[in-house]
Formats: structure tokens, C-alpha cells, sequence
């Protein structure tokens, strides 16, 4: 089978592709080894709903129509979202088809499936950048009698058995899975890392707004000091709820939570922690201090003043200086330990010396380095909002143009402008 | 770099730094250090450490010249007191490493320092190192680093100075991460 391009992967990244390539009339299918939106209906917990509001839930031609813009979706709204959007562009899918194997041939790219061959001249990668759960390599310490999983297995608090959890990460996912787990009556201890923190609303807006506002989602990749450190960036402390509400370690906290610094290791069955607890709040405290600030500004800029709630400050997160850095975990009745410490992508499949000495795509705003290759949906890819829902659009539009013409100017031919 | 400002001078080549991480970054191996002391006994408790090489960029490297510390314990131990305590040669390693961290991340972020002062204090229980209660560890319970900044900067950009110079420090690391420790004899 052949055709001008494959696109693997029909998330939202792979679908909005789909779209700007059909645009450009480049004849193109998406293999899906799922269904559309795999990884979101089966390979995320029950409660997840989306960090950015309806309102910004948008895809090239197509954007959310519901009565509440405020608010945030659920897995499977989202999952319908982007079923809906599917049938909208008439992608053409290949679902159920698992890519095995992409290697280099003469025009393209040879892209074996578990239903068939293809042959194509030009690839865009849209498999997503959480594909596999990271786990650190002191989990290999972990005693036996502890149980282990990530937030790739975990589906709700009824999993676990009634002993008490140590969450390690402070993300986005540890602190919703530690709220919800201590909230179901076990005990949670959470091992706090290099975080950011962000409150849900500020002066009565979605802090999403005043990013977008502030220009924040369009800074470019080479516009950017330190894209390494930019493409590393763990999740803000969000949660989607009815209420807007903020989730922030204070509030753990008040909940009976317990903090401990970065989880460092495990020697004689105890758990051993950085002593860096106080200086990553810290910095996560100032850093939002910082962009509150700017917001501030912003307001003052562009006479909002009068529109919206008065400036404030929220209380710096109260860390116990005291904290023990050695926690026994039979002492302590752990029993199960969360890693919820990020994820990665998983390019097993991809036989091209495209990889740098961190096993990352070698690439320059998406366009890889290997003619007619194309990544999407990867963190800061383009734009700070490129792994955003959002921030597939202008992604996929730059990407789809660079594509077409790099087909049209003949296979091989490396001359196209970025 | 963009916000490099080239009025402000902490004594840093900020610019030679980030070249060296630009370079570094392409060429990982080169990022491989050792870092040496090395120890003779003289008497007691008196012991002296000198430092002079060390292996980095590919091959070994030397310090302009050979440093000398000598440490020992103070009278009330019944010792001579010919020089710092090691526990207090690992505070002056912390105060050295943030405070050379808080000039260059300084210097990088445009601040002005006027002047940069700091003093640590380390609770010890010695009933550990002792040997009177093994519940007592022998190390430090805790260190209090209380930095004194005179610079042109709001307290907030201060404060961030200081924690960002805290992320980026090997000692800082070095004391509240555990590291493996390897020691043979002969």
C-alpha cells in the first residue's frame, strides 16, 4: 500500500494534522493501534478532567459549542470531542492498526503494521508524548512487599488495598491522585520535587486566560533561552473541577497530608528524602509571585482594573521545618507507592537515527532531522502551547505547508524553507 | 543571551559560562569531572588535606597551586585545635559553593550585588558520634544558611537569587541527597 503521507496517531494532534494535510490536498491516512483518543479513554484515571477550560479546547475549523465555556471536560467528553471532530474532517483512519516498525526506504519511509505494509514519502509522528509512564531507577530498590503502579494503571483509590500510599511527584497528576487517595481514608505522604505552582482563577479569571492573554502560549521555540529546560517542564498544579478551585500543597496539607522533600532513595527499608522541601516551595512561590506580577502589569496596561477582582497574594506554602528525612515504611504502614513522576514517549517502533543521546527526536521546531519527518504534539514543539489541545492549530498548519512543500518539490530535495 | 547587562559586573564571565554549557551540552563526555583531596595524618587529630589536581574536559587539569587545610579538633575536645573541624570545613564548602552560585546567577539575571555576606550554623548532638545513644545520628540535624544581600534589586528578585543559586549548587546537593561512599584500604 502507498500513499504521500502516513500520520501515526489519531489524537488530537494526528486529527488536526489530518485536517491542515487535506487542506493542502496531500493524500494522507492515520493509523490509529487503538481507537480515536486511545490513550485518553484507556490509559487515564476516572477522575481526570482537562487542566484548560472548554473554551479553550479548540482544533483547526472546529471548537467547542457547549453551554460552559468555563468548565472543564471529563476523559470522555473530551474523547467524544475529538470523536466528533474525527467524523467532522472525514480523517482517514486505519484504527486498530498498530505501527511495528518505520524504517528508511529510497522516496520515504516503510511503515510496517500488524495489518500490512505501507510506503510512504513523508511521516508525521503524532503518537503522543505520554506513551509510557517514567518510573526512576530507584524504584528498583523499593522492598518487594511494596505495591507499585503509575498513574498509567491507576484508575481510582479502590485498587489499593487500605494502607497508606506514598505519592511520589508533585505534577499536576500526584497532587490530584494524592487529594483523591487520602480522601478515600488512606493515609497519603507526598515527595515533593521541583514543581510550579499556579492558582486555578486570579482576579475572577481562569489563570489560562490571563496566559493566553499575556502572550505566553505563542512564545517560540527559538525565541525560548533554555529550550531543554522549557521542554521539561512538569504540569502546573491544576485541577479541572465545577468550582474552579485551586489545589496547591497548603491545601494537601490542611487535609492531613504530609510532605517530604524529592524522594531520594531506599536503603533498609526506609524511604530517603532530599532535604530541598523549603527551597523548592520556595522557588515555586516566587516564580508564581513573578507571573502574578506580570498579570498585575498586564491589568494595569490595558485598564482591566475596573472589570475584575482586586490583586492579591496567596499565603507561601508552609513547609515543616522539622520534617524527617528517613521514613520506615512498615513503620509507617506504606503499603503502595504511586510514581507519579511523568511520562515519556515511546518510539520503539521508529528504526531511523533520528535519536539524540537522550533517546529524544532530533528536531527543529517539528521538522525532523530526516527528510519528509514531522513530530507534533511534543512539549514546546513549536510554541509554548504545542502540547496543548489549543496548540495543535498553528502546529499542524506550520508543519502541513512545510510538508506539502517538501513534496512538491520533490522527494529528497532537503532546499525547503522552515 | 538577551537579558545579559553589561553594566553590572559581579567579577563573573557569565558569557564564558554559558559557552562552556553550550559546548558541554554537545559533548557530554567532557562534562565527566573528578574532583581529588588528598589527607596525611600529622598528629592526633590533627590531619592536613591538600588539593591541586583534578580530571575534567577529558584530562587532568591543575589548580594554579597547591591549597593546604588543615583540620583538627578544638581544646575542649583535648585536642591542639590546628585548624577547622571537618564538620565545619563541610560548612564553609556549603557557603562557598551559594555564595559563588548567588554572584553568578547574578550577574546572568542583570543584579547588581554590592555586597554578599552569609553566616551558617549546624546543630550536631555529639552524643552520636560519641557512641552514648545510637538513636542519635552522628551528622548534622539540620544547617541554617542566613544570607546578608546588599544588591540592586527588589527583596523578591533577592530571595529568587538565592533559591535558584540553591537548585544549581553541588554542595547543596551533595548535603541533603544521599551519595555513595566507597572506602578501601591499602
Amino acid at each position: 500500500m502507498h500513499t504521500d503521507c502516513i500520520i501515526i496517531g489519531a489524537g488530537h494532534s494526528g486529527l488536526a494534522m489530518s485536517r491542515c494535510l487535506t487542506e493542502c490536498s496531500v493524500e494522507h491516512v492515520v493509523l490509529e493501534r487503538g481507537e480515536v483518543a486511545n490513550s485518553w479513554k484507556r490509559e487515564r484515571w476516572d477522575s481526570l478532567h482537562l487542566l484548560t477550560p472548554n473554551w479553550q479546547t479548540r482544533l483547526p475549523g472546529y471548537a467547542y459549542a457547549g453551554n460552559d465555556p468555563d468548565g472543564y471536560m471529563s476523559v470522555a467528553e473530551l474523547s467524544g470531542f475529538l470523536e466528533q471532530y474525527a467524523q467532522h474532517i472525514s480523517a482517514p483512519l486505519r484504527l486498530n492498526t498498530t505501527v511495528t516498525a518505520v524504517t528508511t526506504v529510497d522516496d520515504g519511509y516503510r511503515v510496517v503494521t500488524d495489518r500490512g505494509t505501507w510506503q510512504c514519502n513523508s511521516l508525521v509522528i503524532a503518537s503522543g508524548a505520554c506513551n509510557i509512564a517514567r518510573v526512576p531507577g530507584i524504584a528498583e530498590s523499593v522492598p518487594d512487599s511494596i505495591n507499585m503502579l503509575t498513574p498509567q494503571q491507576y484508575r481510582n483509590p479502590d485498587q489499593l488495598d487500605s494502607g497508606g500510599v506514598l505519592v511520589v511527584g508533585a505534577s499536576a497528576t500526584g497532587l490530584q491522585l494524592a487529594e483523591e487517595i487520602h480522601r478515600s481514608g488512606r493515609p497519603v505522604t507526598l515527595a515533593v520535587g521541583e514543581h510550579l505552582r499556579l492558582p486555578r482563577t486570579y482576579r475572577g479569571r481562569d489563570i489560562q486566560w490571563w496566559m493566553d492573554r499575556l502572550g505566553i502560549f505563542e512564545e517560540r521555540f527559538d525565541e525560548i533561552d533554555d529550550i531543554n529546560r522549557g521542554r521539561n517542564l512538569p504540569s502546573p498544579q491544576l485541577i479541572g473541577t465545577p468550582q474552579r478551585r485551586s489545589l496547591d500543597l497548603n491545601r494537601l496539607v490542611i487535609q492531613g497530608i504530609e510532605l517530604r522533600g524529592r524522594l531520594a532513595g531506599f536503603a533498609d527499608g526506609k524511604a530517603q528524602f532530599s532535604g530541598s522541601l523549603a527551597n523548592v516551595c520556595q522557588l515555586a512561590d516566587l516564580k508564581m509571585d513573578r507571573l502574578l506580577g506580570r498579570i498585575d502589569e498586564y491589568a494595569r496596561e490595558q485598564e482591566l482594573e475596573q472589570q475584575i477582582e482586586p490583586a492579591r497574594r496567596y499565603p507561601k506554602t508552609r513547609v515543616d521545618p522539622g520534617a524527617t528525612l528517613l521514613m520506615d515504611l512498615q513503620e509507617n504502614d506504606i503499603t503502595t507507592i504511586l510514581w507519579a513522576t511523568g511520562y515519556r514517549p515511546d518510539y520503539a517502533w521508529l528504526k531511523v537515527p533520528v535519536f539524540d543521546h537522550k533517546g529524544r527526536i532530533r528536531h527543529h521546531g517539528g521538522i525532523v532531522d530526516h527528510p519528509g519527518m514531522y513530530l507534533l504534539g511534543a512539549p514546546l514543539l513549536r510554541r509554548r502551547k504545542s502540547s496543548f489541545i489549543h496548540g495543535a492549530e498553528d502546529d499542524a498548519h506550520d508543519l502541513s505547508r512545510h510538508l506539502a512543500s517538501y513534496l512538491a518539490a520533490g522527494v529528497g530535495n532537503t532546499d525547503v524553507a522552515a | 543571551m538577551t537579558d545579559l547587562n553589561n553594566a553590572v559586573n559581579n567579577g563573573v564571565n557569565v558569557e564564558a559560562l554559558l559557552g562552556a554549557r553550550a559546548a558541554l551540552s554537545e559533548a557530554p563526555a567532557a562534562a565527566a569531572f573528578k574532583w581529588r583531596a588528598n589527607c596525611e595524618w600529622i598528629n592526633g587529630t590533627h590531619s592536613r588535606s591538600t588539593v591541586q589536581q583534578f580530571f575534567g574536559l577529558g584530562e587532568d587539569q591543575n589548580h594554579r597551586s597547591e591549597f593546604t587545610f588543615d583540620s583538627d579538633h578544638p581544646e575542649i575536645f583535648a585536642s591542639e585545635d590546628n585548624g577547622a573541624t571537618p564538620v565545619e570545613l563541610v560548612l564553609v564548602g556549603l557557603a562557598g559553593c551559594l555564595t559563588a552560585g548567588v554572584a553568578a546567577v547574578a550577574q546572568r539575571r542583570g543584579i547588581q550585588l554590592n555586597s554578599v555576606s552569609a553566616s551558617l550554623e549546624a546543630g550536631m548532638d555529639i552524643q552520636g558520634i560519641l557512641g552514648i545513644d545510637s538513636d542519635v545520628r552522628n551528622g548534622f540535624e539540620g544547617i541554617k544558611v542566613h544570607f546578608n544581600i546588599d544588591a540592586d534589586a527588589s527583596a523578591d528578585d533577592i530571595r529568587a537569587l538565592v533559591a535558584q543559586s540553591q537548585k544549581r549548587s553541588a554542595v547543596y546537593d551533595i548535603v541533603t541527597n544521599p551519595t555513595n561512599v566507597s572506602v578501601q584500604v591499602n
